[in-house]
């Protein structure tokens, strides 16, 4: 019904091997990103861009990192706030200790620093696989938050570690309405959501899937195991790393190191279990669910509330908000454990037969 | 020295608390091969529970009693409605399922109890025990040593009950091979469902422990997160490591918080407390490497 690849033949290999190998879908991702940049920029208010669309855009970030190391090298990680947090402060330490320091390469800095950091939380998994790496993440998750915390350096001497980050500012523009600061996070999530989608279907990328379905057969067909898993560690940690500062400068202006709690590491894994595990689109549609559902619920429920006659107090909410956070989890393992992304391709699948299926 | 001592003993004996909640991440993992990230939300649920049947005018022992057929009816449902569904699914994503669970109950425990920080008396006083501290000089606090009892009596009787019950050897042997128990006709659904209620149990004893020292409240589910190190050092599929590991773990953080701070304030100044938050991590991981499967657990073997 959409569209069929009818017609469109292969006649080089670099045709059949680009990343939208159907017309269709590269016109279609054209608008997508078309549409972004311009038309959104147009029609969205202050409120859109400062409290859904840049959010989005960095939570999208963060989650397709986490997607890189749990969804495609299969190593579950609880520390991906700990890695934003990383990225955040060092982010902040560039702008703050070197003088005319670029924000974009500060930004590159602090993901190059992040994944340092992962490389480094990264070395056991050499070692322990499982629910033995998931609680080794936590250590990082742990430290990582009271170094910031009782480390004065780290922050500029701040009081209790709050930074409040200077105005972006590039090339003598500064990046200081919500519109220009949500450009500005499009384009660095469109090009690295782009790599990372380039980066899962190379080598390096069969590598970390390979190690994922079962690390000894990967090893035994000659992928050394410790430069993939380190790698995943090291991309991984990269873009939530970006993500973080991206978040303190683009997002919330300052902010301190319990922000970036286990809470939030965990806010970032429901994003890749609902939205799809091991996929690219999915951490998008998952960063976009988890991250409307509190609006939704905060909207619906007094409505409800009001519908049943029963007075809903804000703690109930948050309760119920909860309720519905862990109870959708576990829907999704149960029914769909490939998330939103794997319903978007069966409805793709199933559109392209409609209305004749046989 | 005496000092040491005491840190030393207050520390072991609030790592029996810690090894209360583990045992609990142990009986479902042997049984099920389970990660239960739960177990600490199931703390908070008992506890929880225990408090609001006492508000509710039910002398202690019944509300234990009540509070045990709540976890019971939420083990069988949480069996029956969750984990029955993920047969077959990668262990990794049992677990990612339990931390929605533990959500769950997180909402749905304060939702049916409310959310005020509670008082629970059961009756044992937090204070020095005179005796000791008249000879020896030492606080060492009344209630921890009751419930350093009351956590070795219920490991004895889980003990007990694992080695010398009809359903204790059903436990083991599907602990040891669900095919091959499933094969010889024992119903699996069942033993889990079981299993769930004994963790229910094991959580309504820390529950009522760590409540009536701390007051039940929200807090109780981050037992969970003090439990984790422990599991991780005594190995998931030990009782005696459980024990162990909290013992080890207990000790370890009360002096690396007393002893640590001062020489890095020293080195870097400042104040560096606080660091028993992730000193059980680093000390677990660092141990990781060096014996992968925990003190007790079994030698993961893996084959093509």
């Amino acid at each position: 019904m959409i569209y069929r690849e009818t017609g469109q033949f292969k006649t080089s290999y670099a045709a059949d091997q680009q990343i939208f190998p159907i017309r269709q879908d590269r016109i279609g991702i054209l608008l997508l990103l078309a549409v972004a940049f311009l038309v959104v920029p147009a029609v969205a208010g202050n409120y859109w861009f400062n409290a859904i669309l840049i959010p989005f855009l960095i939570f999208s970030l963060a989650a397709l990192g986490l997607n890189i190391l749990t969804g495609y090298a299969g190593q579950l990680s609880l520390g991906s706030a700990a890695f934003m947090a990383v990225g955040a402060y060092a982010a902040y330490n560039f702008q703050v200790r070197i003088e005319g320091m670029p924000i974009l390469l500060s930004f590159i800095l602090a993901g190059l620093t992040a994944a340092g950091v992962g490389i480094l939380f990264g070395l056991p998994s050499l070692r322990i696989k499982g629910f033995y790496l998931a609680v080794a993440t936590l250590a990082a998750q742990f430290f990582i938050v009271w170094c910031l915390t009782k480390f004065p350096y780290l922050s500029n001497n701040s009081s209790s570690g709050v930074i409040s980050v200077p105005n972006v500012e590039i090339l003598g523009f500064t990046f200081d309405t919500p519109q220009s600061r949500y450009l500005l996070v499009l384009s660095i999530v469109a090009v690295l959501a782009l790599l990372a989608k380039n980066m899962v279907r190379s080598t390096t990328g069969r590598a970390w899937m390979a190690v994922r379905d079962m690390d000894v057969a990967a090893e035994v067909i000659g992928i050394r195991l410790m430069r993939t898993k380190l790698l995943a560690f090291a991309v991984s940690s990269f873009y939530c790393g970006v993500a973080g500062a991206l978040y303190a400068f683009c997002y919330l202006g300052s902010v301190e190191p319990d922000g970036f709690s286990l809470d939030l590491s965990f806010k970032i894994l429901f994003m890749i279990i609902v939205g799809g595990v091991g996929s690219i689109l999915g951490s998008f549609l998952g960063a976009a669910f988890i991250l409307l559902l509190p609006i939704f619920l905060d909207i619906a429920l007094p409505a409800l509330s009001d519908l049943l006659g029963l007075p809903f107090g804000s703690a109930t909410v948050s309760h119920i908000q909860l309720m519905v956070f862990g109870a959708l989890i576990m829907f999704f393992l149960i029914v769909e454990p490939h998330g939103l992304a794997r319903l978007w391709q069966i409805g793709k699948e199933k559109l392209r037969l409609w209305p004749f299926p046989h | 020295m005496q000092f040491f001592l005491e840190v030393l003993i207050g520390g072991l004996l609030s790592g029996v608390m810690y090894s209360l909640v583990a045992l609990g991440f142990v009986l479902i993992f042997k049984a099920s091969g389970v990660f239960n990230f739960a177990q600490g939300a199931m703390v908070f649920f008992a506890a929880l529970s225990l408090v609001g049947f006492m508000e509710k005018g039910a002398p202690l022992w019944l509300a234990f009693v009540l509070a045990f057929v709540v976890m019971t009816l939420f083990g069988i449902a949480t069996e029956k409605f969750v984990l029955r569904k993920m047969v077959n699914q990668p262990p990794i994503a049992l677990f990612m399922a339990t931390i929605g669970l533990a959500f769950f109950v997180e909402g749905l425990a304060p939702l049916l109890w409310g959310n005020a920080v509670r008082p629970l008396d059961i009756g044992l006083v937090d204070e020095p025990i005179p005796w000791i501290l008249d000879n020896w000089n030492m606080v060492i606090s009344s209630f921890d040593l009751a419930a350093a009892g009351i956590a070795f009596a219920l490991v004895a009787v889980l003990a007990l009950f694992f080695q010398y019950t009809r359903v204790g050897r059903a436990l083991r042997a599907v602990a040891d091979d669900h095919q091959a128990a499933l094969s010889i006709g024992i119903p699996l659904q069942h033993i889990w469902a079981l299993v769930w209620a004994v963790a229910g149990f094991v959580a309504l004893v820390a529950g009522m422990l760590w409540g009536s020292r701390n007051g039940v409240q929200f807090a109780l589910t981050f037992t969970a997160l003090k439990a984790l190190p422990v599991l991780i050092l005594g190995g998931f599929t030990s009782v005696p490591g459980a024990i162990v590991g909290g013992l080890i773990i207990g000790a370890s953080e009360k002096l690396a918080e007393i002893y640590i701070p001062p020489v890095m304030a020293g080195w870097f100044g400042g104040n560096f407390g606080g660091i028993e938050g992730w000193f059980p991590y680093v000390l677990a991981l660092l141990f990781l490497l060096v014996r992968p499967e925990g003190l007790f657990g079994e030698k993961h073997i893996d084959r093509v």
